[in-house]
């Protein structure tokens, strides 16, 4: 696999998470906002649900990336490039 | 229907999506050197990516919207649509065919047909496939644009040119594995974006036995009994017991057989994702990953229409849009976002609305484009080139695709009945298609002539079976009933479309036989192997760890849906 579809995936959900965290607490005193989900805060946990699923992606991707490293070039070991190029 | 309204942080969710959806193109970009990169992503990908991208690429917006519609107008027995009307399928796809269609090295479903079988059955698979796939991108690209214009007020033409330029600009970069990438996103998107609507309906109703209280009242206030909403076999004897007007026997058949492996079997645009798995073990493997979230959609798009109805009922009618004196039942999957969600998750809802549109217009014009340029444009029009000039067409394929589409789009809105018309003849079309596939890929003796007159006998079948019969309420026309004469009338017009594709399968079925009989093989058993079962050597995966191997993971997923089918029996 040229580029691991986790990586992106994962960096998304990572901010998406964190902007609906924030937001979500920013907002948590605003009942009139809330009233539509029944009184749940539903923006701070999805958020946070997001954010730890994109955590989650992002060092599986990692890992597999290492995995690689090693296995083509003994040199190059321990050596990972940011954009998820095997 | 009141407007939705969207904030700073909805857009700002949105656009890291858009934003996220071309990096991954422009990403790839650089591995994208061959025509089999373009077409075929140059069969990489990792059977759990195929098979995300299987269902996402059938999970287009029809599917969420029509699904969650149809799920207020019938209730649980929607569901038939994936327990019945899917996994087998899907199982049989891996388990059986995927064989065929991988081991050959076919690059679409109709290069199978012609190494299968002859030049103009292929034609006219083909042909039909492209046409299709390009309405069905253009009437994607319509709905969303109208959608978008009724509950967020946003012009028509920005949203067709937005998600036009968007799917363009991800493919053209890209290719298939963009495509493929993109649906594995919006997978997750749509699963994420809608699963926190469910469980705060659920919630709002009083849980799944709240739900199942108030479906009651509903059943009985539409003349069926009680539980006929959320008891997805009980009320089948008899087509006048349900919502749906069908029987049991044409729910089986008729979706289950016929529509049902026609679609998943022979579909291109779902196979083709198969066909860039990395191996033969994950092409086998794909239809079969991709049925475990399959069979768990239902919860996702089919219970938000239950609840909308329950919720319709308990508002005396104030929840859902009414239109000729009917609740707008397509509006079920957009009001429950703007009821349930604030601003903030609103973003995400609308997001993960907005990609299953562009995952249903990507898949299809990957397909068209594969398609046109191997099967049609190498075929018939300038054979013999360079690997660089197909590479090139697939480029301005894709862009015409694109311009298609939005003709299409936009011929939707000032001639409605066209549509309704050509997808009345591609249901023609495709509904024979899965005899022909049986039989070429089980019964050595099926000849070219066998199959192309079969296939045309059973298209001309389904149209005339149409044209001679009527669901109830209807007039003659569009619904059927058009050849003067009105033999037989069917409860519903799903009905009439389950018995359509029997009439249509069963005739193909038995002509590609006695047409074959009758005709001279045309391929010799050497020319056969790797594309009939007895001629292929067999495959063994006794070696490989249990959840590898195609069988046992078939049988886990029918096991599945038969253990759903009994808890909501």
């Amino acid at each position: 696999m040229k580029l691991d579809i986790r990586m992106p995936m994962g960096v998304m959900f990572v901010l998406v998470g964190a902007i609906l965290t924030i937001f979500g607490w920013v907002t948590s005193s605003d009942a009139a906002l809330y009233r539509r989900s029944l009184g749940v805060n539903i923006n701070l946990i999805w958020g946070i649900v997001l954010f730890a699923l994109g955590v989650v992606m992002v060092i599986l991707a990692r890992r597999a990336m290492q995995r690689d490293a090693e296995s083509t070039t003994a040199s190059r070991k321990g050596k990972n490039e940011p954009s998820a190029v095997s | 229907m009141p407007r939705i309204e969207m904030h700073v942080v909805d857009y700002v969710i949105l656009c890291v999506y858009f934003l996220f959806v071309l990096g991954i193109g422009w990403a790839l970009k650089r591995y994208v050197k061959t025509g089999e990169d373009f077409f075929l992503s140059g069969r990489s990908m990792p059977a759990w990516i195929a098979g995300l991208a299987f269902i996402s690429a059938n999970l287009g917006a029809q599917e969420v919207i029509g699904m969650s519609a149809s799920g207020a107008k019938y209730g649980i027995m929607t569901c038939h649509f994936y327990w019945v009307g899917a996994i087998p399928a899907m199982a049989f796809v891996g388990i059986f065919m995927m064989p065929f269609y991988y081991g050959s090295r076919a690059r679409s479903v109709p290069e199978y047909l012609k190494m299968r079988y002859d030049e103009k059955t292929r034609g006219f698979n083909a042909i039909s496939f492209a046409v299709m796939t390009v309405f069905s991108s253009g009437i994607s690209m319509y709905a969303l644009a109208k959608l978008f214009e009724i509950l967020l007020g946003w012009n028509f033409h920005f949203s067709v040119f937005i998600s036009g330029i968007i799917v363009l600009l991800y493919i053209v970069l890209g290719g298939l594995t963009s495509a493929i990438y993109n649906e594995v996103l919006q997978f997750f998107l749509i699963v994420l974006g809608f699963l926190p609507l469910v469980l705060l309906g659920l919630k709002d109703i009083g849980g799944w036995h709240g739900l199942i209280h108030k479906l009651n009242e509903v059943s009985v206030s539409n003349g069926f009994a009680p539980g006929t909403y959320t008891e997805s076999w009980s009320h089948m004897t008899s087509a006048t017991a349900n919502p749906m007007g069908v029987e049991w026997f044409g729910m089986v058949f008729g979706l289950g057989f016929v529509l049902s492996f026609g679609y998943w079997c022979t579909d291109f645009l779902v196979v083709q994702r198969a066909m860039a798995a990395n191996s033969m073990s994950a092409a086998r493997r794909t239809p079969l990953i991709a049925a475990i979230p399959k069979m768990l959609f239902p919860a996702l798009v089919i219970l938000p229409g239950m609840i909308a109805i329950a919720m319709h009922y308990q508002t005396k009618g104030m929840f859902l849009p009414i239109e000729n004196g009917q609740p707008n039942y397509n509006m079920a999957m957009p009001v429950m976002l703007g009821h349930y969600y604030p601003s903030g998750m609103l973003g995400l809802g609308l997001t993960a609305l907005m990609a299953s549109f562009m995952s249903g217009m990507a898949g299809n014009v990957t397909a068209f484009n594969t398609v046109w340029t191997y099967d049609i444009y190498q075929s018939y029009i300038r054979p013999g080139q360079s690997d660089r000039h197909y590479l090139w067409m697939g480029h301005v394929t894709t862009v015409v695709g694109i311009l298609l589409s939005v003709a299409c789009a936009y011929a939707a809105t000032r001639f409605n009945n066209i549509l309704d018309f050509l997808q009345l003849v591609f249901a023609f079309v495709n509904a024979p298609l899965f005899a022909t596939f049986m039989l070429g890929m089980f019964w050595r003796r099926a000849t070219g002539h066998g199959a192309f007159f079969g296939l045309l006998l059973g298209t001309a079948a389904a149209a005339i079976h149409h044209g001679l019969t009527i669901p109830a309420g209807a007039t003659a026309g569009i619904h059927g009933g058009w050849l003067g004469t009105i033999i037989h009338t069917y409860p519903s017009d799903m009905a009439q479309n389950f018995w359509t594709a029997i009439f249509a399968w069963t005739v193909c079925f038995v002509a590609t036989i006695v047409i074959s009989l009758a005709t001279r093989k045309n391929k010799t058993n050497d020319q056969l192997k790797g594309l009939v079962y007895s001629l292929t050597p067999k495959i063994k995966d006794h070696d490989v760890p249990w959840h590898k191997q195609p069988a046992m993971l078939g049988l886990i997923v029918i096991a599945g849906a038969v253990v759903l089918n009994i808890i909501f029996w």
